[in-house]
């Protein structure tokens, strides 16, 4: 038989990305024995001692990684919990509306945050939040209220972060739900109406049904993603105060902080280390479960 | 079936509220950069409405703007070359992904998919970038490491494996080539999908504050995200910098910073602004696409 002869074309179509993958994703990965050394810049990678696992122990020993992963872990789930709620809810009632170019505009302010950067969005809540000029405080003095000093004030914040990640994320998760809806036969609903079901009914037992795959896979990348904060969110919003950090350092910003401020590059990469492990068996996990729900929602 | 009058229009009410709520945090700035600090003080606080207009914040930065010229001109040659190189590379890879008669394409397949389960993390990957590569204060920092996003790949593919596969043998009983193949055959067909990549590759390099974050310490190699990022924390050493005061912040000595920093989150976020709207639907697609099991 004949050998079919080396594709050297496609693998060359292919070879830029597959350099620029192994430099950026995969030598990363062998960087995880940082987190086993005691991490020297001169030494670099190769150079530096290796010490065991003295660094996990200082993390967990001095309780650090319990307290960032619990506020990575509660506010992750709110956000998910949250998110899913007011989108699926948002796109049930755009869906009843029928005017197009309302349905266009509201679709479009929604979303807008979706484009803003983290830093941006960050002036925009200064001015609400800003203790002397913010806003929230002008309508508290006028309606006679003490003056809060936001930024520095924890226990208002998992409400404030949940909020914002609301007013960032949920236009593009509607926006997503209402694209679904769009795509499903009228008739169906009409059907429901002849045979007498109430709105409530056809929600539930028709058009729900329609959005549970989608529900499912977005779900799925959301557990999967738990133990990864999203950084600018947590960094940029709260403006990095040392005052909020009981509720707003996350393992993320813990491993930045970790890295540049502190100087323990490989407490920052032990950190690092145990958050891509368990986030690796999270989407394993998860897409089992999914598998098991229904076949044809997995993700792979 | 559609609902009620009633129903509807108290579902248009709901939305217009919504949308008022969700366009206050945006309200507020552009109120702001067109107020005075005497006024901010004087009202003890920034409204939502101000009680007269100021350019000064605008006047100020018109007359010294090289920062921000500056940090424009860093994210869009970031955001240009970026793009073009990104999608020219996701294209190529995508091609031979899609092509089943391809000798690794299992292999390679599950080589990229891997690092979408698995990472090293980001300290190993800030030595990689800062010390071993030694790219701060560089172009190669903002662009080379979000160059390859394998969501985008997997997207391109699943596109690319739609069309007809005797559209690629036709053109081979030709004699063409497989980059001439890409090019000429399936680029044409498939020009919805990559101007959908090319659309998120672009946002993603004009907002991206990360890159800039980690390896940019110069103030001249600052991209946009990064000068504002500065600016809320260092608004007086780089108001210090600007000359050509207008007459009446002169006599006053009244610096409008307040007005100043939120004009400058405007100029920045201001493209972004009006552009988003005429792009919205490739987002959704980026989404939906994506989304399917490839």
């Amino acid at each position: 038989m004949k050998r079919k002869p080396f594709p050297w074309e496609l693998t060359l179509l292919a070879l830029p990305a597959l350099v620029l993958v192994l430099v950026f994703a995969y030598l990363p990965m062998f960087g995880i024995v940082m987190a086993f050394q005691n991490f020297d810049y001169q030494k670099g990678v190769l150079g530096s001692p290796f010490v065991g696992l003295s660094n996990f122990e200082f993390l967990f020993t001095t309780g650090a990684i319990w307290s960032v992963t619990a506020t990575t872990l509660w506010l992750n789930l709110l956000f998910i919990v949250t998110g899913l709620i007011g989108s699926v809810v948002l796109a049930l009632l755009l869906y009843e509306l029928t005017g197009k170019k309302a349905i266009k505009v509201y679709q479009t302010v929604l979303v807008y945050p979706n484009f803003m950067s983290w830093i941006i969005a960050s002036f925009m809540f200064v001015t609400f939040l800003n203790p002397r000029y913010g806003m929230l405080n002008q309508m508290i003095g006028a309606l006679g209220g003490e003056a809060v000093a936001w930024y520095s004030e924890p226990a208002y914040w998992p409400f404030i972060l949940a909020l914002v990640s609301l007013w960032k994320g949920v236009g593009m998760g509607c926006l997503l739900y209402y694209a679904v809806l769009a795509g499903v036969e009228r008739d169906y609903f009409e059907a429901a109406a002849i045979d007498g079901a109430t709105k409530l009914q056809t929600i539930r037992h028709i058009t729900l049904p329609f959005l549970y795959p989608t529900m499912t896979i977005l779900l799925i990348l959301a557990v999967g993603g738990i133990v990864r904060a999203d950084f600018g969110l947590f960094y940029f919003v709260p403006q990095d105060s040392k005052a909020l950090y009981p509720v707003t350092d996350v393992v993320d910003t813990y491993v930045f902080r970790a890295l540049r401020n502190m100087n323990e590059p490989g407490m920052a990469a032990a950190a690092g280390l145990l958050q891509s492990s368990v986030g690796f068996l999270l989407v394993l996990g998860a897409n089992a479960w999914a598998r098991r729900i229904d076949r044809d929602t997995t993700l792979f | 079936m559609h609902s009620s009058r009633l129903t509807r229009l108290s579902i248009h009410a709901f939305f217009v509220l919504l949308s008022l709520a969700m366009l206050l945090p945006l309200i507020s700035v552009i109120t702001t950069s067109l107020s005075s600090d005497v006024e901010i003080i004087r009202q003890g606080g920034y409204t939502l409405w101000p009680t007269s207009f100021h350019f000064d914040a605008y006047a100020l930065i018109w007359k010294n703007p090289f920062q921000i010229l500056g940090a424009y001109q860093v994210t869009i040659l970031v955001t240009v070359i970026g793009t073009a190189v990104s999608v020219l590379i996701t294209a190529g890879v995508a091609y031979t992904l899609a092509r089943r008669d391809y000798r690794f394409r299992k292999g390679l397949s599950f080589f990229l998919f891997f690092t979408m389960l698995f990472s090293g993390g980001l300290v190993p990957f800030y030595i990689l970038v800062a010390q071993v590569l030694n790219w701060r204060d560089t172009y190669f920092a903002l662009i080379v490491p979000a160059v390859v996003n394998v969501w985008n790949i997997f997207l391109l593919r699943t596109n690319f494996q739609r069309i007809p596969i005797e559209l690629i043998e036709s053109a081979k009983m030709d004699g063409a080539r497989e980059f001439t193949i890409l090019f000429r055959v399936i680029v044409p067909v498939a020009t919805p999908a990559i101007a959908t990549i090319a659309v998120l590759t672009a946002f993603a390099y004009w907002n991206d504050w990360w890159l800039g974050l980690l390896f940019i310490n110069k103030p001249d190699m600052a991209p946009l995200q990064l000068l504002l990022r500065n600016m809320l924390s260092n608004i007086e050493i780089i108001l210090s910098r600007m000359r050509d005061m207008p007459l009446s912040l002169r006599v006053t000595n009244q610096v409008p910073t307040e007005a100043v920093r939120m004009a400058m989150c405007l100029i920045a976020a201001g493209p972004m602004l009006f552009a988003f709207p005429f792009f919205q639907k490739y987002f959704v697609k980026g989404l939906t696409v994506g989304a399917v099991k490839g």
